[in-house]
């Protein structure tokens, strides 16, 4: 068992997922605390299902789909942003026309384009185990640039998070804050598209989080936690993808919700008594 | 001084002009609409250094409104609103709703307005008698607690110009005597302008130089003592609001319909 445990991470391709998964993980947990206390795990839905017609336009370009996912991304979630402050429908049902009618408009997109043959269901529930170098790369430059973004603006992103009006007479540009977290949103969906898949890639998001608000009293505490507990979830998905033969993003996220349901009914689990 | 005009500038009689050092805020002619109602209506007023202007009326006569415009967070219409240069605010909310899924201790929560100065930090806590509630979840205070707590944070910032929206509800009676002798502390131990929101005029009048009567326009102001017995004061609050007080009238030039409507009518 542990022989074949450590021919299973010392085999390059299982090397090159946990490292993804990982670094992902690292970010997504404070990353997925805001999009919590913000509640905009719709937002990230939306988002992650505008990527699917991103990789079907690239395809049909015959770009770099790495390139083709992110740009995507970005620029709905530009849209969604300037849609959010004309609500001539509520937001919820706009982000569910959206979500639902790109996610419709990719697969029909994809289809059609029948001259490349496409792996729908990597897209869908990710890929993780097929990352390469290239991919890798894309992976760990986002994951940094996010990583070092948040951290120059942690606290102006916690206060407008907190209360937006007592931010901005203290000097905080508020919707300046909100277009790059938005942006770091986007970017975090693009790359972790591989991973998980366009349609759990919220979860790896919000889930974490969720399970570490129990045993955090400050924001801090909380994102650090969601963080290992993400990690946790990663390399523990990836170990039981292998042993029941299962596919990895799924896996992960089950493991992630499995965590995240022992937190939240029994709160005290590691609580220690002194 | 002729108070019945409500165009003239009723927070500073010095007139001291708009850019006197002294001056910290100034609005001038204010109007704002919200969905073609007239919310404020020709809205001047000045507030300047260790001075403590109260905002009274019923609700919806536009206070938060004015506030809002005063602090740069909304748009008048028209007029203008002058800040003094690189002028600091301490700045109040009505409401802070903290979300449940966010974890957040009153220190964390203070920290956010000033990271740096612990020692600041830990007297303000003292001043404000609330250095207990430091570790303590904003969402598991009372809401006396967080009326302080909230003055807290705007203390932080050093400010030269506080503004505070109806920073006593939820208090009881008792703490709400006790925090607006704070606030009247604070301003003059600072010398910083207080502008706030009150319901009950007889609980900040021994703490504040200037109350504006509002009801979408400037009703009455002057020193509180005499805004209790003014008329229009009487007209909006009921005469039961200053029985205790002696009688002081003025002419005053119009009265208010049931929902708070001007009905002009000749002097006398």
């Amino acid at each position: 068992m542990i022989d074949s445990m450590m021919l299973l991470f010392t085999t390059n391709f299982v090397l090159y997922a946990l490292v993804a998964g990982i670094s992902l993980a690292l970010v997504a947990g404070p990353l997925g605390s805001f999009i919590v206390w913000r509640r905009m795990s719709y937002f990230g839905d939306t988002l992650a299902h505008s990527a699917l017609l991103g990789i079907a336009l690239g395809l049909l370009t015959d770009s770099n789909p790495q390139l083709s996912i992110i740009l995507s991304c970005l620029v709905f979630a530009f849209l969604l942003t300037l849609l959010d402050r004309r609500p001539s429908i509520s937001t919820d049902t706009l982000l569910g026309i959206l979500a639902h009618s790109s996610l419709a408009l990719g697969i029909v997109v994809l289809a059609l384009a029948d001259s490349v043959r496409v792996d729908l269901e990597a897209y869908l529930f990710g890929a993780l185990l097929t990352i390469g170098n290239a991919d890798l790369i894309w992976v760990l430059v986002v994951v940094s640039l996010v990583a070092i973004v948040l951290s120059v603006f942690w606290n102006d992103f916690v206060s407008i998070t907190v209360h937006a009006e007592i931010a901005e007479i203290e000097g905080a540009n508020v919707n300046r804050l909100n277009l790059i977290m938005v942006l770091l949103i986007a970017l975090t969906i693009a790359v972790s598209m591989k991973i998980v898949g366009v349609l759990l890639i919220t979860s790896l998001l919000i889930i974490p989080p969720a399970a570490a608000r129990s045993m955090a009293s400050t924001p801090e505490q909380m994102a650090v936690r969601a963080s290992i507990i993400g990690c946790i979830s990663v390399v523990l998905g990836l170990i039981s993808a292998f042993y029941f033969d299962v596919p990895v993003g799924p896996s992960i996220v089950v493991v992630a919700t499995l965590i995240f349901l022992v937190f939240y009914f029994y709160p005290n689990v590691l609580k220690t008594r002194n | 001084m002729d108070i019945s005009d409500t165009s003239s500038n009723p927070a500073s009689h010095s007139s001291t002009g708009t850019n006197a050092p002294g001056v910290l805020l100034a609005a001038k002619s204010i109007n704002k609409d919200f969905a073609e109602k007239k919310i404020l209506e020709n809205i001047s007023l000045t507030i300047e250094e260790g001075q403590i202007v109260t905002l009274i009326g019923p609700n919806g006569a536009g206070k938060t409104t004015l506030v809002r415009i005063a602090l740069g967070l909304l748009q008048p219409d028209s007029g203008s609103i002058y800040h003094r240069p690189a002028l600091r605010i301490g700045y109040m909310p009505q409401r802070v709703h903290v979300e449940p899924t966010l974890p957040l201790t009153v220190n964390r929560f203070l920290q956010l307005a000033n990271r740096q100065d612990t020692a600041l930090l830990s007297s303000t806590l003292e001043d404000l008698k609330i250095s207990h509630l430091e570790g303590r979840q904003l969402t598991d205070i009372s809401g006396g607690e967080l009326q302080r707590v909230l003055l807290a944070r705007a203390l932080l910032r050093k400010p030269e110009l506080l503004i505070l929206d109806e920073p006593a509800q939820g208090v009881d009676l008792a703490g709400q005597a006790e925090l607006y002798q704070l606030i009247s502390e604070i301003s003059d131990r600072h010398r910083c302008g207080v502008l706030m929101i009150s319901h009950d005029l007889h609980l900040v009048m021994s703490s504040t130089d200037e109350v504006i009567c509002l009801n979408h326009h400037i009703c009455c102001h002057g020193k509180p003592e005499h805004v209790t017995n003014d008329p229009a004061y009487l007209n909006l609050f009921g005469a039961n609001a200053s029985q205790n007080l002696a009688v002081y009238t003025h002419h005053h030039d119009h009265e208010h319909g049931i929902g708070g409507s001007v009905k002009e009518h000749d002097h006398d």
